[in-house]
């Protein structure tokens, strides 16, 4: 095989294993939305599917897609997403936080005290 | 492929849907209708209307979300449980109405059939004159300016009408008069949502007049603009507090430009009436399809306009609303 | 099999419509009632894009690429039914608050008694 096919062939892998990647990622997100015992392991999971699975699932079309200027678009994309939703997500536990919702630790350990204002 | 998809989200959307019906917390059944919101966005983009995505995207899952939040902070978070006899009725009409409109689908033409009624009417027209009548690229704009520039006139209409209801339900003597330095919010000094805000809102800032103009290119436009800033501001309030937005933006200042933006849509049918021709005619701006682009930037200007500060205006209402 | 596949978004509609009828007219509480009617509308939404959609067609942006789009008219229809939707929310959500002030509560059946013209308005408790 020429050069050429032998990297079209490498880059379909590679999106592919991406995109399988984020899906995997996302997937066991969902699963662990559902199976935690409480919420801060939840939003834990939920924050798995914000980042490993947008990283995955958007790099895979950036490698997969037709031209250079879709991919430069995916990757800005990308970007955003990793800013935004890791905030979100830092938002509600901050919020759940701040009205009372605590982690259930271990008895033995003390409860982490109230963030200073 | 594309099927597969397509079934996917529906079932996704279905799903969502019957789930808000059995939901008793209210802010989880806001949060389900933000989600609602964006797989229907999802769905739009799939059925090639990005436009309509867009806007789906903006208003319904932005707006609609904070403003139901906005409410459910006044009324109460839990639903009380209900009788069983009404559920039971409702339930069994809804039965029947889903059935016979099933019935109904059977009889529809097939799904994406280029000879449809639906397909053959105007839309061709639209679709072959826009180039040369127009001169915009994108046809969805062209049409919502030029074409039905009148619905579209009504539409910004209602927008400031709801503006003025909910400030007429939400202004009298219970809310305290928005004053400078008034409400303080709960201070919040959180430094990631500071941060992470300093770097979203100038953004968003600089998306807003890029759909604006953008959107004889490419989806976008007046509403999708207004809602984007709007939602910038709310942005700004939900992390630095509602005083400092009523500080930067007061709303005295909002009033009055939302009703220069339904003026400015109003003003140019009636400037085209005083040069002789129709209301909202666009041939007395110019010959097409130069008169045609000046009249469409200056109308989505006064919807960009109107909308926008209804938006911040709604928001500002809910959001100052019981605080003692 | 391909018809089955093209009827699935118009049950999608009629299931979502119902279900966001059995919410207006079965539920009690007045801001669920209003999520109910959104869910409702999206579905005609729905309806309105499922019935433009053109097989093999692109979105309606002009194009020398392409010859075959998809119809503009429902788009613009929606962008406009989307905006008022909103509108409508937040004036019925306002309705809901002075409600509630005025009552408090807004659970239909509680309110069915309070809301006579013999009875006053109440501040409720908590408003």
């Amino acid at each position: 095989m020429s050069a050429i096919e032998i990297f079209d062939l490498a880059r379909t892998a590679l999106g592919y294993g991406l995109l399988a990647i984020g899906s995997l990622a996302a997937l066991i997100g969902a699963i662990g939305l559902l199976r935690l015992p409480e919420f801060y392991t939840r939003a834990h999971a939920a924050g798995i599917t914000d980042t490993l699975g947008a990283l995955g699932v958007l790099l895979g079309l950036a490698v997969l897609s037709p031209d250079l200027l879709t991919a430069l678009k995916l990757i800005v994309v990308l970007v955003v997403a990793l800013f935004a939703s890791p905030t979100s997500c830092h938002a509600l536990a901050r919020a759940a936080f701040r009205s009372g919702v605590r982690p259930a630790l271990d008895g033995n350990r003390p409860p982490p005290t109230v963030p200073g204002e | 492929m594309e099927d597969f998809l397509m079934i996917g989200l529906l079932l996704v959307l279905c799903a969502t849907g019957i789930a808000i019906a059995f939901m008793r917390d209210l802010l989880v059944v806001a949060m389900l209708s933000g989600i609602f919101s964006f797989v229907c966005c999802a769905v739009f983009v799939l059925f090639d209307a990005p436009d309509v995505a867009f806007t789906e995207a903006c208003v319904g899952a932005g707006v609609s979300t904070v403003l139901t939040i906005a409410a459910i902070r006044l009324t109460g978070r839990r639903e009380k449980r209900e009788g069983r006899r009404a559920s039971v009725l409702g339930l069994t009409l809804a039965c029947i109405c889903g059935l016979a409109l099933i019935y109904g689908t059977l009889e529809l033409p097939r799904f994406g059939d280029p000879r449809a009624p639906s397909q053959t009417h105007v839309a061709p027209h639209y679709i072959d004159r826009t180039a040369e009548e127009v001169g915009v690229p994108n046809i969805v704009t062209a049409v919502l300016g030029s074409y039905r520039g009148y619905d579209t006139m009504g539409e910004t209409v209602v927008v400031f009408t709801a503006a003025l209801g909910v400030l007429i339900l939400l202004g009298g003597a219970q809310s305290r008069p928005l004053r400078r330095g008034d409400a303080p919010a709960r201070k919040d000094q959180d430094v990631v949502l500071r941060g992470i805000a300093a770097l979203f809102i100038p953004m968003t800032l600089f998306l807003a007049p890029y759909v604006q103009f953008h959107g004889a290119y490419s989806p976008g436009g007046g509403f999708q603009a207004g809602a984007i800033l709007g939602g910038a501001m709310i942005l700004y309030a939900l992390v630095f507090g509602i005083d400092r937005l009523n500080q930067l933006v007061p709303e005295r200042v909002l009033r009055v430009i939302a009703a220069l933006g339904v003026l400015t849509y109003g003003g140019t049918g009636v400037v085209t009436v005083l040069l002789g021709h129709r209301f909202l005619d666009y041939d007395a701006l110019g010959a097409r399809p130069a008169g045609q682009q000046i009249g469409l930037t200056a109308i989505e200007l006064g919807v960009f306009m109107t909308v926008a500060c209804v938006m911040i205006i709604l928001y500002q209402r809910f959001a100052s609303r019981g605080d003692q | 099999m391909r018809d089955l596949i093209g009827l699935f978004p118009y049950w999608a509609v009629v299931v979502l419509m119902m279900t966001g009828l059995y919410i207006v007219i079965a539920q009690g509480n007045l801001v669920k009632k209003l999520v109910g009617l959104g869910i409702f509308q999206v579905s005609v939404f729905l309806l309105y894009i499922t019935a433009g959609v053109v097989e093999g067609g692109t979105p309606p942006i002009l194009n020398d690429q392409f010859t075959s789009y998809t119809n503009p008219l429902p788009s613009v229809l929606i962008l406009t039914a989307i905006v008022v939707g909103v509108a409508t929310l937040a004036v019925g959500l306002a309705l809901a608050v002075r409600i509630r002030e005025a009552f408090g509560t807004i659970e239909e059946d509680e309110l069915q008694p309070l809301a006579t013209p013999e009875q006053p308005a109440q501040k409720g408790p908590g408003a």
